[in-house]
Parts: C-alpha cells; sequence; structure tokens
C-alpha cells in the first residue's frame, strides 16, 4: 500500500485529464517567495501541508494566505510541523478559489462483490465515513465492461449538475475509472470534486497504489509511505513487519499464523511490540535475516512460532543457533522458540544445546515468553 | 468423489523447472498424487523428478490427460500462466503465487467464469485430500485419512490446526486453502457447498482471519444452507485496527471485518467458536462424539 501526498495524486489527475488548481509545492520559505516574485502563483493561496494523515482543515494543516508577509508566516510556521504523526516536508501551493458546490467520487475494490465499486455522493467536502448511506450512490464497475455510460448518467442525475460543469462530469469519471486501473490504484478518491465557476475542479486527491503491483509501476518505488525506518528494511528483505505497542518480539511465518501467536500472547498478558512475519516460507536464509532484524527492534523477549513446510526443522534450527552468535552482546535477549514440522524433535535439542528455550506446545510456549520478559533497558528505544 | 481433487486428479505444474514448482512437485507425488505434467516454455523435452516437461499446457493436457493446474510461476507471469491453463480447458487451477495484483486476479477471477475454469488462490497452499491427491503445498506430515473438512484462508495456521486435528487422532477429507489475498477465485461462501455435499465428510473446521467480510458471509451461508456442524477460529482478535498485519487481506476497515464481528456471525449460525488454535481439535472431537450419539 503506497499513500501518495496530496500532490502526487493531482499529478496523476492531470495526466488522466482531471482538472485541478495551479498549484506548486515548496519545501522551504524561499521556495514560496520566489513562486510569487515570478508570478508563477499569485495571491492570496492556500497553503496545503503535505501529509497523509485526514484532518488536515480542522487539525491546522491548510490555511491561507492573501499578503506576501503572510504567505511567508504561513508556509514557515507549517515547515517541520508535526501533523499526527507525520512531520510536514512539503508543502502544496494553490491559488484560493470560490468554491460552489462540493461532491464526491472514488472508486476502490469491494473485495465481497469481487468488483471496484464506484461511490458517488452531491454531499461532498466531508469525511465519507460520516455521510448517510442514503446520500451515497454505488456502483459495482465490472472490469470487463468499465464505466458504461448508463452507469455515467446515473451520477450526473444524482449530482444534478448545470452545464459546463454537467458536460465535464463524463470525462472525469472516466479518468478515475482508468487511473484506477491503469496506475493499478487501491483508491483514488476526489473529496471534494468542486463546482468552481461552473467548471469541476478537483481540489483534493486520495490515491494508494497496491505494492504487489511494482513491477509495472517503477516509478511508485522511491515514495515512502507510512513504514518506520525498520518496517522499510523489512519490505526490502520481503518480511512483513509490524511495530506495536509492546515489548516482545514475535516471529512467525504466514499472517494468520502470526495473528495467532499475537493472540495467545495476549491471552497470557505479553504485549507484542514488533512482529515479523516471514510469509508461508521456512526458509532458513529468512528466518536468519528476521531474526537479525528483530535484535535492531531491542525486544525485552522474543517468541519465534514457525510451522515448517519442506525445511527441515533441525535445518532451521542450525541457523538460528548461528545467527545468535551474529548478534552483538549487548543487543541479545531471551528468545522462546517454537519450530513444527519435519525433524522437529532433533530441531528441539540442537536448539536447547545452545541455551535456548525450544518447546513444542504452543500454549506453553506463550507462557514460557511472558516469563522470560524482562524490563526494557533504558535508551534502547525501537530504531 | 471428494471436494475438488480426488484419485482421478491429474496434476500438471506450470513453473515446474523453478525452486518451488520442482520441491513441490515431489512433495505432490510423495502425497501420492498423479503429477503427469510439468509446463515451462523453452525447457519442453525435458525431465523433472522424472516428470515430463511442456512448453504449453495445451500439449500437456492433449499428452497426459491433466486436469488440474497448479501456478507457481513468479506474479508478473502469472495472469498469462492462467489464461493458458484456462484456455487448456483445466477447469480446476490452484495458485500458489504471492503478490499478484489484485486488478490481475479481477481479470483471471472473470476469465475463469467464461471459460468454466475455477482458482483456488491466489496465494494460497492449495489443496489436499489424504489418500487420494494434493494440488499445492500443504505439508504431508500434517495429514491423516479421515472425515473432518478443513477451510482456511491462512497457510501456516492451516497446518498448525490440521496437525492438531490429527494429533488427537482424528483425520480430514479434504482441506482447502483458499488465500489470504483482497480477491480470491474461491471464497468460503464458494467451497462450503462443495463440503456440504461431499459424503466423506462428517464436520467442517472453518479458519479465519480478521479483514474482509468473508466469515460473515460464511456464517449467513451455514446458517441457512449447510447441513453439517461447524468448528471456527478466527486469527486477530487481538489485532489493533489500521496496522497492516501481513498481507492486504487483512486491514480491519471500517469497523467491519473486526474478529468479534466473525465470532458473533458465526456463533449465531450455530458453528462452535474456538478461542485459541488449540482448542480446535478439542471441539472438533466433541461435536464429532455428540454427532455419533445422536
Amino acid at each position: 500500500m503506497v499513500k501518495l501526498a496530496e500532490w502526487r495524486g493531482k499529478e496523476i489527475f492531470r495526466r488522466y485529464g482531471i482538472p485541478v488548481p495551479k498549484g506548486r509545492v515548496v519545501r522551504s520559505a524561499a521556495e514560496a517567495d520566489e513562486l510569487l516574485r515570478s508570478g508563477a502563483l499569485s495571491l492570496p493561496l492556500v497553503v496545503k501541508a503535505q501529509v497523509l494523515a485526514g484532518g488536515r482543515g480542522k487539525g491546522g494543516a491548510v490555511k491561507f494566505a492573501s499578503t506576501p508577509e503572510e504567505l511567508r508566516a504561513v508556509v514557515s510556521g507549517m515547515l517541520g510541523m508535526r501533523f499526527k504523526d507525520e512531520t510536514v516536508k512539503e508543502l502544496l501551493l494553490e491559488p484560493k478559489v470560490a468554491v460552489g458546490r462540493e461532491l464526491y467520487l472514488s472508486i476502490a475494490l469491494d473485495r465481497s462483490a469481487r468488483e471496484p465499486l464506484l461511490i458517488a455522493s452531491a454531499q461532498g467536502g466531508v469525511d465519507i465515513e460520516s455521510m448517510a448511506d442514503d446520500q451515497l450512490l454505488r456502483i459495482e464497475v465490472h472490469p470487463f465492461a468499465g464505466l458504461a455510460s448508463y452507469e455515467k448518467r446515473q451520477v450526473a442525475t444524482s449530482f444534478g449538475l448545470e452545464p459546463p460543469a454537467s458536460k465535464e462530469l463524463g470525462n472525469v469519471l472516466e479518468a478515475v475509472w482508468k487511473a484506477f486501473q491503469l496506475e493499478d490504484a487501491e483508491l483514488v478518491e476526489i473529496n471534494p470534486l468542486a463546482v468552481v465557476d461552473g467548471h469541476l475542479l478537483a481540489l483534493d486527491a486520495k490515491v494508494v497504489i497496491e505494492d504487489d503491483a511494482g513491477f509495472r509501476h517503477p516509478e511508485y518505488a522511491e515514495i515512502l509511505d507510512d513504514r518506520t525506518p525498520l518496517e522499510e528494511i523489512a519490505r526490502e528483505k520481503e518480511i512483513a513487519f509490524v511495530q506495536l505497542d509492546g515489548d516482545i518480539g514475535v516471529i512467525a511465518n504466514g499472517a494468520g499464523l502470526t495473528m495467532a501467536t499475537l493472540d495467545v500472547l495476549a491471552q497470557f498478558g505479553g504485549r507484542p511490540g514488533v512482529f515479523l512475519d516471514l510469509g508461508g516460507t521456512d526458509d532458513p536464509n529468512k528466518v536468519t535475516e528476521a531474526f537479525l532484524l528483530m535484535a535492531k527492534a531491542h525486544p525485552s523477549v522474543v517468541f519465534l512460532n514457525i510451522f515448517g513446510g519442506v525445511t527441515r526443522c533441525d535445518t532451521v534450527a542450525k541457523g538460528l543457533v548461528a545467527a545468535m552468535k551474529l548478534v552483538p552482546e549487548e543487543d541479545r535477549f531471551p528468545l522462546v522458540a517454537r519450530i513444527r514440522g519435519n525433524n522437529e524433535d532433533l530441531g528441539r535439542q540442537i536448539l536447547q544445546a545452545a541455551g535456548i528455550t525450544a518447546l513444542s506446545d504452543l500454549k506453553a510456549s506463550a507462557q514460557a515468553v511472558v516469563a522470560a520478559e524482562r524490563p526494557r533497558v533504558a535508551g534502547k528505544a525501537p530504531t | 468423489m471428494t471436494v475438488l481433487v480426488d484419485s482421478g486428479t491429474r496434476v500438471v505444474v506450470q513453473g515446474i523447472t523453478g525452486h518451488q514448482g520442482t520441491v513441490h512437485t515431489v512433495q505432490m507425488k510423495l502425497f501420492g498424487t498423479q503429477v503427469v505434467a510439468g509446463v515451462t516454455p523453452g525447457k519442453g523435452g525435458s525431465q523433472v523428478e522424472g516428470v515430463p516437461v511442456f512448453d504449453s499446457v495445451a500439449e500437456a493436457v492433449a499428452k497426459t490427460g491433466a486436469n488440474v493446474s497448479v501456478i507457481f510461476v513468479p506474479a508478473p507471469f502469472a495472469k498469462d500462466a492462467f489464461f493458458e491453463a484456462a484456455d487448456a480447458g483445466i477447469p480446476l487451477v490452484v495458485i500458489v503465487t504471492e503478490h499478484i495484483p489484485f486488478h490481475d486476479m479481477l481479470t483471471m477471477y472473470y476469465y475463469g467464469r467464461l471459460r468454466g475454469t475455477r482458482i483456488i488462490g491466489p496465494n494460497c497452499p492449495g489443496i489436499a485430500a489424504p489418500g487420494k491427491a494434493k494440488a499445492g503445498i500443504i505439508p504431508n506430515v500434517v495429514f491423516r485419512p479421515g472425515r473432518v473438512g478443513v477451510i482456511s484462508r491462512s497457510g501456516t495456521l492451516t497446518y498448525e490446526i490440521v496437525n492438531g486435528i490429527k494429533e488427537v487422532g482424528l483425520g480430514q477429507s479434504t482441506c482447502i486453502g483458499l488465500g489470504g489475498d483482497p480477491v480470491i477465485g474461491t471464497t468460503f461462501v464458494d467451497a462450503l457447498p462443495l463440503f456440504d455435499r461431499d459424503p466423506d465428510t462428517d464436520l467442517l473446521v472453518l479458519v479465519g482471519e480478521i479483514g474482509g467480510t468473508a466469515e460473515e458471509e460464511a456464517a449467513e451461508y451455514i446458517r441457512h444452507h449447510f447441513s453439517k456442524p461447524v468448528v471456527a477460529y478466527i486469527a486477530g482478535r487481538s489485532a489493533p485496527p489500521g496496522k497492516r498485519m501481513g498481507h492486504a487481506g487483512a486491514i480491519i476497515a471500517r469497523g467491519r471485518g473486526t474478529a468479534a464481528s466473525k465470532l458473533s456471525a458465526l456463533q449465531a449460525a450455530g458453528a462452535t467458536v474456538a478461542d485459541f488454535p488449540y482448542d480446535v481439535p478439542t471441539l472438533v472431537a466433541q461435536r464429532l462424539k455428540e454427532l455419533g450419539s445422536r
């Protein structure tokens, strides 16, 4: 899931023919000054922090400026500001417009229907989740047929627009659909799609790109999203890594088993801090990689729960013992290992011989993990 | 006739010359499956573990009578591999490959419906019927022939639970890992009627996880149409909302798809709900005992 900043979303909109304000991105007050001086932008302007979290308007992340001094103050004040969990590094500057009506449009996947779902509302400008169901028009879009003309007319009817906006709507709808498909998006959302001087204008853009389509879209590979640095390293190694609030580290293979492991730990009062999911694999190299990555998160104790497929448990155990030696003394942690599958008895013997707690029962293992938890060493917050 | 695979199953492995393809060809054969062909374009005429390799699926079908395909080819080429299998008239395709974009999967799903080809997966461990055949990657050691059916969205968690069933002295009729992606070819609701009809299945274990509404829909089906006892387990009850739990299928969004909503729907449908994975085998044994005493 790559969530794009508003300005990147608007770049995509522009390419597909969705009208957007003529804005510019700045990363310093000097840049903003220069854009004014050169005439590239003119006052009054709206200044929008390029953060991924919602609620920017209410949270002080969208402001207006009508004089050069005001612009300088707003830009300097916003850059570097903390908004929810993000630091504001980029601002989008756009001409302030007189907004008439505000509409809502989005396309996302409806998993149950196995079809993309277009949602339209004549009452845009507010959070979709706060809209009443009867204000939402839902249209399932078959991937083979695309958005049909009659469906576009349905949206037009529900919006009740006047020309020229009514004439522009068909193109906007087609562009939203095309962008959803061709950019491999999980979500394309325009909220609000405003009517300004009788014309449609996308005042905001939310586009989320699917990670798995990266092989078709190298252009998105460079974009950082909402992962922490360790989550980013894990992504490169194709290990799912999530940081939570507790101190226990969990390494498991497969999303379902990982979640079940967390559930069992929680049952016995354990609070997972980091979990690594190796995917369906029991590849010993990947287990070792995960183990070394986990050491960097400074967990209080680590629970390794691997259900072996084709790899023998003794092979995984040997890799683990070797990896343990690679972790610097000061980063070591108590380890409880549960490796099930082929040759599991032999695997347990190898681990026990190396001083690692190795069990086969899930419940007993979880209890051992919680019992082994030690307080976090001061100054060793997760990096 | 069991669910989807039986002793008449003849498997073609697409991507047989890759590491995963080769490893699991051996495992499927050890399970007793007739693996009759492999396909890797350009490698036709060779052999992998005694299995003849063909350049195309159509050729493999014509020469060996293959009727189930297992796809291991990498995600960028998986869609094409599936089209080839569907066009060759294969009625059942198991897609093990992970990280297939859901946009591709949407196309594959509807194309499969046009061609009469059922998809299991993607990103799934596949199907196994102990004593009969396996089309996929579930470890052989967890199985033992028996009368418990298993359907699941997970991989290794399925192995864990299937293994637990074996450890209490019971066995499985058919186990299907449906895959954890947002769009899958066969859902719980699609698979439930197959188990209901299956004379070899007495009880069904359903293993779900948070995210999406597949378990809620399964509960609805069970309540109205399913005649056999169900034991269910849902992973992720301790998960915080919004954080990615390993794959795109498991995001709690907008309050739907929570463990609580799935558990209450399944309970209301008459399923026995296990709190933890290790409780499943015991509950299965209990329900089977009740069934026997009726």
